[in-house]
């Protein structure tokens, strides 16, 4: 690897009102290296990106581009001191072609006329350096993600930078995918480009970066050759403790049966679905998108009103056709979108932990008793660790995993006999991910039924007492413990049921 | 962490004033403009009650406004149900022979039911709010001037007048109506269930759902008192007249929707204020009233209503942007 140092920023310093956040970072790139920025949500790398970019202008600390120093004013300065960030939200006009957006903004033309055919050809040269052999007329709507993604790279490389940020570019391609995209930052590195990596998943960190830079808290941790070192020094560096162990689970000896569900149906999604809860256990529910799990835990919670089938709580047959009926029947739910199910974003903690106990707040008090508000606000804030500046913080400042907690707190307040957690930790970093197992496990001690639905597999094995696979709207397997295995549990959410045991 | 709860602790006064520090500010320098090149006329009581008298429509309107607004929608039949209705109150006693009383109760019912109206329709249906009371605003407007064959109907009648023109000591019956409906809407948007209701419904639906809430229910009950207030504001409006008028509130609902925005509610929903309204209400008030006492005409007022507008909402934006 080449000493060329290309990028340097030091003792970057970045406040927002109240908050650091950028305290004292340093960072370095050179050139022909892959460095990944590895941090939780809200540990300040967007924000880093961002005063790289010209988003952002640092109060304090000096950016070297190049052996030059400079802050960037804007996001054009920074384009033309080779600077490119391809943001995870890829930012093509699905209706115009490759070669439109990649000249979009700064077109060949003459008077105003575009010059098609030059375009055209630069954009087939831009691609064929990428090993690409598209048609530069095609549309970016009849591209698929990852294709679109090289376009984005192409683009990023048309305007001469040698400074490529790719934030999470893997999010949302298959591994496949992510194959052909890592050989391509491969060809860059060689050709001397330098680039910024952002991505959660660890085990691409070390398929292609060749250093690491931890941030924690908008603070600089440290950084480290990747092949000096492991995935738990890592997530150390990363939470800022040893993270021993991930998942808590302890064993409980299961109590009667809180719900019973029999013969749900709910076209097109759930056909025949029967299974049971227990007090104090935790019941996975697995299967692939589609298979109708969401849509059941809709049933059981109000949502979806018009459902066939039995629904028994404590034994006794109910009638479940509104939220408000299900939270009558001790039933909770955090739903699988935090953003768009679970919060009002545009409003506070406070606000937000209590949207659920109105009722109670409000019970013979028209205008609300205020003791008993704020000391559910209090109580929750403390017991699920959330951290906010306070219970008036807006819920959308806050990050994932604190605005999971809010949603967990909320339910929780409703003191239910069953919690239907939705993708419970989908978004939310590593350090928030084991504290919700702890409270989970917390619960299930406590006596409450817990049905957890999850795409997760090593969280549904490790957490879940029973785990019930689903597949086309139908319960495929209710497998205990012992039987669990990433294998077994595919092998019936695929509908090939059971082939692995016969095996 | 510590929780810092020095925000919760503050007075309510304290933070009124710092939330609508530049509309209050605002406010403040048209007054001082106006005492300067009025000669004191402006700060005259008669003048101030005046005012007041005139910003009370508006007022009642733009706080059934703001409920509509925040919970993500927008009222546009205010207008044509406050014509409606008001022409409904002077015909039931001119024409049929109504008492007083059950005229005006009878009116200002129907005008509550347009509002339910638009309240079902827009809480069952995934009609937008925009169209549903669009289409309410030609349909009240039409039928006050069927009812009316197009004409006023006069009705000078002291027990129906005195509903706009009476005075309790030196305040005119219009202003108390518009304290009372003021501190109602105050008490109703920040201390109880439904005011929380109605900013979960604008700030995010889905999640509102998810919470228990009932949606359809909130958004219903806010058209409804949209329709009241506008019906209620119409029956006072017409007996200051003493003649129901179908062209009663002809683009009332703009100004509404001006001082709504003015005193600071998002028009994406979730976010708004009674007290901040009514500031808004105040300075279109004053604006127009300077203009008047200035002797500028009312195409002026016009104009200088809509830069205000634009300025008052940007600087808005500049705030919250800085934050």
């Amino acid at each position: 690897m080449s000493d060329n140092i290309l990028l340097e920023m030091k003792h970057i310093h970045k406040k927002f009102p109240g908050v650091y956040a950028l305290k004292d970072v340093n960072f370095e790139l050179r050139a022909g290296e892959v460095h990944a920025l590895l941090g939780e949500n809200g540990a300040g790398k967007s924000t880093l990106i961002k005063c790289l970019a010209g988003i952002y202008i640092p109060e304090e600390g000096e950016v070297i581009v190049k052996g030059q120093s400079h802050i960037m004013k804007s996001v054009a300065d920074s384009q033309a001191h080779g600077i490119s960030v391809i943001h995870q939200e890829l930012c093509l006009v699905p209706y115009l072609s490759i070669a439109e957006n990649m000249f979009l903004g700064r077109e060949r033309n003459i008077a105003g006329v575009i010059k098609r055919g030059q375009e055209n050809e630069e954009a087939k040269k831009m691609l064929s350096r990428l090993g690409l052999d598209f048609d530069p007329n095609t549309l970016i709507k009849d591209l698929s993600i990852a294709q679109q993604q090289m376009v984005e790279i192409a683009k990023a490389l048309s305007v001469k930078a040698d400074i490529l940020v790719m934030d999470e570019p893997t999010a949302s391609l298959t591994d496949k995918e992510t194959e052909v995209l890592f050989e391509t930052m491969r060809q860059l590195k060689a050709e001397g480009i330098g680039i910024i990596y952002i991505s959660h998943r660890m085990s691409e960190l070390f398929a292609i970066t060749d250093r690491v830079t931890i941030m924690r808290d908008g603070q600089y941790v440290g950084t480290v050759n990747t092949r000096e070192t492991t995935n738990d020094q890592l997530i150390a560096m990363m939470v800022g403790r040893e993270l021993t162990q991930l998942y808590f689970k302890d064993e409980v000896k299961p109590g009667k049966v809180v719900i019973e569900v029999k013969d749900l149906v709910s076209p097109p999604f759930v056909n025949g679905v029967s299974f049971a809860v227990r007090e104090g256990e935790i019941v996975g529910m697995s299967g692939l998108v589609g298979a109708g799990r969401s849509e059941t835990a809709h049933c059981i919670f109000g949502i979806d009103g018009n459902y066939t089938g039995q629904i028994l709580i404590d034994g006794k047959p109910v009638h479940i056709r509104s939220v408000r009926q299900a939270m009558q029947n001790g039933i909770a739910m955090v739903p699988e979108n935090r953003k768009e199910e679970g919060l009002v974003l545009i409003n506070s903690v406070g606000y937000n932990l209590t949207l659920t106990v109105l009722h109670e707040i409000f019970r013979g008090r028209p205008l609300g008793n205020s003791r008993m508000e704020n000391d559910t606000i209090t109580r929750y804030i403390q017991e699920l660790a959330i951290k906010t500046p306070s219970a008036e913080q807006l819920a959308e400042n806050l990050s994932g995993g604190n605005q999971q907690k809010i949603v967990i707190a909320k339910w929780l307040a409703t003191k239910p006999k069953l919690l239907i957690l939705d993708e419970p930790t989908r978004g939310v970093d590593v350090g928030a991910r084991a504290e919700i197992y702890g409270f989970m496990n917390e619960l299930a001690k406590q006596g409450v039924a817990i049905l957890m639905i999850s795409s997760d597999l090593p969280e549904v094995i490790n957490m879940s007492d029973r785990v019930l696979v689903m597949h086309e709207g139908k319960i495929t397997a209710n497998l205990g413990k012992n039987e669990l295995s990433q294998e077994i549990i595919m092998s019936f959410a695929t509908g090939t049921g059971g082939k692995v045991n016969a095996a | 962490m510590p929780l810092d709860n020095t925000l919760k602790a503050q007075n309510g006064f304290v933070r009124y004033f710092k939330e609508n520090m530049g509309t209050l500010i605002g406010l403040l320098i048209m007054c001082v403009i106006l005492s300067f090149t009025t000669n004191g006329v402006f700060y005259s009581q008669r003048n101030l009650v005046n005012v007041l008298r005139q910003v009370s429509s508006n007022a009642c309107l733009a706080f059934g406004m703001t409920f509509a607004i925040i919970t993500g929608g927008i009222d546009l039949s205010v207008g044509s149900i406050l014509a409606l209705s008001g022409t409904l109150s002077a015909g039931f006693i001119v024409n049929s022979g109504f008492s007083v009383q059950q005229a005006v109760i009878a009116a200002i019912v129907i005008g509550t039911c347009l509002g339910l109206f638009n309240g079902f329709v827009i809480a069952k249906t995934t009609i937008p709010p925009f169209i549903v009371t669009l289409a309410m605003m030609q349909i009240a407007r039409g039928a006050a001037y069927i009812y009316s064959n197009g004409q006023p109907i006069r009705a000078m009648i002291p027990e129906y007048q005195v509903i706009g023109t009476g005075y309790l000591g030196p305040i005119p019956y219009p202003v108390i109506y518009m304290a009372v409906f003021l501190i109602i809407c105050v008490v109703l948007l920040s201390k109880t269930r439904f005011g929380r209701h109605v900013y979960a419904v604008g700030g995010n639906d889905k999640a509102a759902i998810f919470s228990g809430v009932n949606v359809a229910r909130t958004k219903m009950l806010v058209y409804t008192m949209s329709g009241f207030l506008a019906a209620f504001t119409g029956v006072v409006l017409c007996a200051r007249m003493a003649s129901g008028q179908p062209t009663a509130g002809q683009s009332f609902e703009m100004d509404a929707i001006a001082a709504t925005v003015l005193g600071g509610t998002s028009m994406s929903g979730g976010v708004g204020k009674i007290g901040s309204t009514m500031i808004g209400v105040l300075i279109i008030g004053v604006l127009n009233n300077g203009l008047n006492l200035l002797g500028l005409n009312s195409f002026w007022q016009q104009i200088a209503k809509g830069i205000v507008i634009l300025l008052a909402v940007y600087v808005d934006m500049l705030k919250k942007r800085r934050k």
